[in-house]
C-alpha cells in the first residue's frame, strides 16, 4: 500500500513563516541528491510525506504527481500500462521523490533519444518564495497560456519554488529492448550513433566505457531486430542492470579514488572528447562525459568551453565553491532578478545553484 | 475584432516625443529602415488577426543586431514601447502594434547562416522563413519538424515567440522542443545568449521561459534549431465516423494502444464537405467525422503500426477506413486538411479560428457542447483539429457586414474557451494570448499567478515596454471583466464594453 496525503497547506505555511523571518529552507525529498549542487543550508522543509499520485490517465499519457511521491512507485504504477517516463531519472542510492527529479532536472541515458525533463513537463503547482500557492502549465500537451513557469522549474534546484505538483508528459514503453556490444573506438561514437539513426535503427542509449560501445535499441519488435542485423555486435546479457547502475552512478566507474572527485561535461553534438586527465565514460552518443578526475577546475571547465560545452563539479570537492559552470554578467544579473521575482527574501535553497541566488 | 481601442488607459500611459525620436532614431538606421509617413505605417496595422487594427508611432526595421540593440537602448532611455514583429502571422493579435510606440520589424533578418548537417542544426536569423529552414536542410536529407499551417509565411523568431506548433507536433514536438539556442536582446540593450548546442545549459531554463512569451521578454536575433533526418516511410491513413463521438474516442484508444502517430487530425462534416468542394480531395462526404492518421519511422516499425492502427478504428467503429497507396495519394489526403481553411473561408464572409486545448478524453463531449453553444448563439461552428494533441480550432463562421453578428461570434469565442478551462484544458494551444484572449487569462490565472508573471516580466522588462498590454492581463482589466461577469450574472464576454 502507498500512502497518499496533500500537505500543501502546511507546506504553504511552513514557506510563509520563513519567509516573515528570514529564515533560509532546505527543501528536501529523500536527499539522495543532497550531494548535488552547492552546500545546502537552513531549516529543513520536508516533502516526503506530500506524495501520491493525484491523477494517470493511461490514454491521456499524462500523470500527475506529489513531489514526494517516489520515483519507484511512479515506474510501477507506469509499467502496469505499459508507459514510461521517457527521460530515466537517476534515483541514486535510494528512494529518489519525483520534485528532487524535477528540480534536479537529471536525465538517464534515453535523454538525447527520447527528450529532456523539461521537454517533458506540462505543469507544475508550487509554492514560491512569498509562501503563494501557484499552479502554471496544465496536463495537455500544447499550452502556450502565460510564461512557461513550469519548465523554468527544472533544473532550478528549488532556488524559484517549492514543487508541489507536477504534471508529466508519458511515452508507451518501448515493445521490444536489447543490448548490443560493439567494438569500436569513443571517437566514433557520434558518428555511427548518426549512422544507425538514419537507417531507422531505434537506438534509445550509446554510450562508450572506453573499452566498447554499448548500443541500446527500443521499439517495436521488428524494428529492434532490423537494428540488430544493421549493427552487428555482440548480444549484452545484463542489459537492464548495466543501464540501471549508469544512470544511477553505482557503476564500480563512480567510485572516486583520492583527490578524484566526479565531473559532467556535456557538449555539442560531434565534439571530440575533451582533452582532460582522468577516467571517463562517454554518455549521450558523445554529449555527456563523466570524467573522474583530480584536475583543477579552471582548467576542465576552460577546456568543456572550448569545446561548445559546459562542465559540472557532479560528485565531491569543495561545495563552497562554484560547481555549476559561473554565468556572465548579463546573464547572473538576470538570474538574480528572476531569483528576486520568485522568492524576495532569498529563503529557498538559498546558494545551492549559485551563491547569490 | 472592430475598429475600437484594444488597449486599456493602463496600457497607453507613455508620453513620446515623436519628432525628438525620429531624430534619435534616422541616424542609426538605412534611409528606408525608419518608416514615420502614415502609408507606410498602414502596412503594419495588423497581423493575422485583420479585424483588430492599430497603426503603431514609427516603424523600424533594422538590418543588423547593432542597429536592433541601438533601437532598443534608445526606447528604453525615452520609455517608448517596442512591439516586435516577424511576418504578422500571428492569429491573436500577438504583432498588433502600440499606439504610442515602436514597431521594430524582423524580416530584413532573414539569412540562414549555416546548415550543420553532420551535428544535424541550422543556425538562422530571426526573420527566415518556417519552411525556409526545411528547405535549406532538404539536400543534406534533413528537415525542421515544427510545422504550422502558415510555414510558408510565419519567421522562426514568430514561431518562438508563440511556441508555434504544427501536424507533426504530435511525435516530433513542439517549437519549445525543437530549438537549441536564441540570442536576446533586453530592452536595456544586453545581447545573452540562452540554451546551448550541448544538452541543457547552466542555470535556469530562461530559453524555455523566452519560447512562447510572445515579445514580451525581448527580442530574438538568432536561433539554432535542431534537424530531424526525414523519416524512412511514410504512411497515411483515412477513417469515417458516423459520429463525432466516435472519432474523439477512436483519437483517445489510438494513443492508448500505445502508438504515437506523426499526426492525429480530425474534421467534422461541415469540414469534410466544405474542403470536398474546394479540392475534390476523395473525402467520404457521408463522414460525421474524419480522422487522419500519418505513421511514420522505419518500414518494419511502420508496417507494424499500420495494422494495429487498423484494427482500433475498426473497433471503434470507423466504417470506412483508407490507407494511401502512394505518394500522390498520400499528398490527396493530407490536401483537403491542408486547405480546410481557405475552404472554410468559402462558407461565410469571416470565420474566427479559436485555439483551446483540452484533455483528449472530452473530445466527444466538448464537440457536443460547442455545437450547442453555437446554435445557440445562432451561428455556425466548423472543426478541423489537431485531435492527436487535443488542440481544437473551431472557426466560427460570421458576417462582420450583419449588425451584431461579430459581438456574437466573440461572446461564442469565449464562452469556447471557459469550456475548454473548465474540463482542464488552456484557453490556447499553440496561437498565443496576444489581444484576442486576454481577458480569458482572467479565467484561466488565479491574481496571484497574474502577478507571479508580472515579476517575471519585471526581471527581464522593469519599465514595462515590451509588447504591452498582451499576453498577460492587469488586475484592473481582470477586474473589469469580474464585474461584467457579476452584472450580467452569466459567463463573462469578451471584448464587450471596452474603454
Ligand atoms: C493561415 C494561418 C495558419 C496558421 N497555422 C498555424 C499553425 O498550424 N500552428 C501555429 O502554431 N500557428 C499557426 N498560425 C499562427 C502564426 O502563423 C504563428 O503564431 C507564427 O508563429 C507567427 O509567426 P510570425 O513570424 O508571423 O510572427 P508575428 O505575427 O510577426 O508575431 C507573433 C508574436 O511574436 C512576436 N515576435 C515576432 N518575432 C519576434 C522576435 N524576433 N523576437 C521576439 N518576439 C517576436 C511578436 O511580438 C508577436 O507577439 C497560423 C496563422 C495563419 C495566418
Amino acid at each position: 500500500m502507498h500512502t497518499s496525503s496533500d500537505l500543501t497547506a502546511e507546506i504553504a505555511e511552513q514557506v510563509r513563516e520563513a519567509s516573515g523571518a528570514g529564515l533560509a529552507l532546505e527543501i528536501r525529498g529523500n536527499a539522495t541528491k543532497r550531494f548535488y549542487g552547492r552546500q545546502a543550508r537552513g531549516e529543513p522543509l520536508l516533502l516526503t510525506e506530500h506524495r501520491g499520485i493525484v491523477s494517470h490517465e493511461p490514454s491521456e499519457l499524462v500523470l500527475t504527481a506529489r513531489s514526494g511521491t517516489p520515483l519507484t512507485e511512479l515506474a510501477r504504477r507506469l509499467a502496469e500500462h505499459n508507459q514510461m517516463l521517457a527521460f530515466e531519472p537517476p534515483s541514486f542510492a535510494g528512494e529518489a521523490t519525483l520534485g528532487g527529479a524535477i528540480a534536479a532536472g537529471l536525465a538517464g541515458p534515453r535523454r538525447p533519444f527520447a527528450g529532456s525533463v523539461r521537454d517533458m513537463v506540462l505543469g507544475v503547482r508550487i509554492v514560491n518564495g512569498r509562501g503563494q500557492v501557484l499552479q502554471f502549465g496544465g496536463q495537455v500537451m500544447k499550452n502556450v497560456a502565460g510564461y512557461d513557469l513550469s519548465r523554468l522549474m527544472v533544473g532550478a534546484l528549488g532556488t524559484l519554488g517549492v514543487i508541489l505538483e507536477v504534471s508529466l508528459k508519458l511515452l508507451p514503453a518501448p515493445q521490444a529492448e536489447q543490448t548490443l556490444t560493439v567494438n569500436e573506438p569513443a571517437a566514433r561514437i557520434h558518428e555511427l550513433t548518426e549512422q544507425w539513426l538514419r537507417t531507422g535503427v531505434p537506438v534509445s542509449a550509446a554510450t562508450h566505457d572506453g573499452t566498447r560501445l554499448y548500443v541500446r535499441l527500443s521499439g517495436a519488435a521488428s524494428s529492434v531486430a532490423f537494428g540488430k542485423r544493421q549493427i552487428g555486435g555482440q548480444n549484452f546479457g545484463p542489459a537492464e542492470r548495466f543501464w540501471r547502475e549508469l544512470r544511477d552512478h553505482r557503476l564500480a566507474f563512480f567510485t572516486c579514488r583520492g583527490a578524484e572527485s566526479l565531473w559532467r561535461i556535456v557538449l555539442p553534438p560531434a565534439a571530440p572528447p575533451p582533452d582532460l586527465p582522468g577516467a571517463w565514460i562517454n554518455d549521450w552518443a558523445g554529449r555527456q562525459i563523466w570524467l573522474r578526475t583530480d584536475a583543477e577546475p579552471a582548467h576542465i571547465r576552460r577546456e568543456a568551453q572550448r569545446l561548445g560545452g559546459h562542465a559540472t563539479h557532479f560528485r565531491g570537492g569543495d561545495r563552497t565553491m562554484d560547481v555549476f559552470q559561473p554565468l556572465d554578467a548579463p546573464l547572473l544579473r538576470l538570474h538574480q532578478r528572476l531569483k528576486h521575482a520568485f522568492d524576495p527574501a532569498g529563503i529557498l535553497n538559498p546558494g545551492r545553484l549559485y551563491a547569490p541566488l | 475584432m472592430s475598429e475600437r481601442s484594444l488597449y486599456r488607459p493602463e496600457d497607453t500611459r507613455f508620453e513620446v516625443d515623436v519628432e525628438a525620436l525620429i531624430t534619435r532614431l534616422r541616424p542609426l538606421l538605412p534611409a528606408e529602415g525608419l518608416i514615420t509617413h502614415e502609408q507606410g505605417r498602414r502596412a503594419y496595422e495588423c497581423d493575422g488577426l485583420a479585424a483588430y487594427k492599430q497603426l503603431p508611432l514609427l516603424v523600424a526595421s533594422p538590418e543588423t543586431v547593432d542597429q536592433a540593440r541601438a533601437v532598443l537602448r534608445i526606447c528604453a532611455e525615452n520609455r517608448v514601447p517596442v512591439v516586435a514583429r516577424g511576418s504578422g502571422t500571428s492569429l491573436s493579435g500577438g504583432a498588433l502594434p502600440h499606439p504610442q510606440g515602436v514597431l521594430l520589424s524582423l524580416a530584413k533578418f532573414n539569412r540562414i547562416k549555416e546548415i550543420d548537417p553532420h551535428r544535424r542544426i541550422a543556425r538562422v536569423e530571426p526573420g527566415v522563413r518556417n519552411l525556409a529552414i526545411s528547405e535549406a536542410a532538404a539536400p543534406f536529407g534533413l528537415y525542421y519538424a515544427p510545422d504550422p499551417s502558415s510555414q510558408i509565411a510565419c519567421s522562426i523568431g514568430g514561431n518562438i515567440a508563440e511556441n508555434a506548433g504544427g501536424v507533426h507536433c504530435l511525435k516530433y514536438g513542439l517549437t519549445v522542443h525543437n530549438v537549441l539556442q536564441l540570442t536576446l536582446l533586453t530592452i536595456e540593450g544586453d545581447r545573452i545568449t540562452l540554451g546551448s548546442l550541448a544538452p541543457e545549459s547552466p542555470g535556469y531554463d530562461l530559453l524555455a521561459l523566452v519560447t512562447g512569451s510572445e515579445g514580451m521578454l525581448g527580442v530574438i536575433v538568432e536561433v539554432v534549431v535542431q534537424l530531424l533526418p526525414n523519416p524512412l516511410t511514410k504512411q497515411v491513413l483515412m477513417a469515417s465516423f458516423p459520429t463525432v463521438e466516435a472519432g474523439g474516442h477512436a483519437v483517445a484508444a489510438i494513443i492508448a494502444g500505445g502508438v504515437i502517430p506523426a499526426g492525429l487530425e480530425m474534421m467534422d462534416r461541415p469540414a469534410i464537405q466544405a474542403a470536398e468542394d474546394f479540392i475534390q480531395a476523395g473525402y467520404d462526404t457521408q463522414a460525421a467525422a474524419l480522422l487522419i492518421c500519418e505513421l511514420d519511422g522505419g518500414e518494419a516499425e511502420v508496417n507494424e503500426q499500420i495494422r494495429k492502427v487498423e484494427s482500433i478504428l475498426r473497433e471503434q467503429g470507423a466504417d470506412r477506413i483508407r490507407v494511401a497507396r502512394d505518394d500522390a495519394e498520400r499528398a490527396r489526403f493530407w490536401a483537403g486538411r491542408k486547405a480546410a481553411f481557405p475552404a472554410v473561408g468559402r462558407l461565410a464572409p469571416d470565420y474566427y479560428c479559436m485555439d483551446g486545448t483540452i484533455p483528449r478524453k472530452h473530445l466527444a463531449q466538448v464537440l457536443k457542447r460547442i455545437s450547442e453553444l453555437s446554435a445557440a448563439q445562432g451561428l455556425r461552428t466548423v472543426n478541423v483539429f489537431h485531435a492527436g494533441d487535443g488542440n481544437l480550432h473551431p472557426l466560427i463562421l460570421f458576417d462582420g457586414n450583419r449588425p451584431g453578428e461579430l459581438e456574437r461570434a466573440e461572446a461564442l469565442g469565449g464562452q469556447i474557451l471557459e469550456l475548454c478551462v473548465e474540463v482542464g484544458g488552456t484557453i490556447t494551444g499553440e496561437h498565443g494570448v496576444g489581444m484576442e484572449k486576454i481577458d480569458q487569462m482572467c479565467v484561466q490565472f488565479r491574481p496571484e499567478a497574474l502577478e507571479q508573471f508580472y515579476a517575471v516580466k519585471a526581471a527581464f522588462d522593469p519599465q514595462g515596454l515590451l509588447n504591452p498590454g498582451k499576453a498577460i492581463p492587469t488586475l484592473n482589466r481582470c477586474a473589469e471583466f469580474g464585474r461584467l461577469h457579476v452584472r450580467r450574472g452569466e459567463l463573462p464576454h469578451p471584448h464587450i464594453d471596452r474603454f
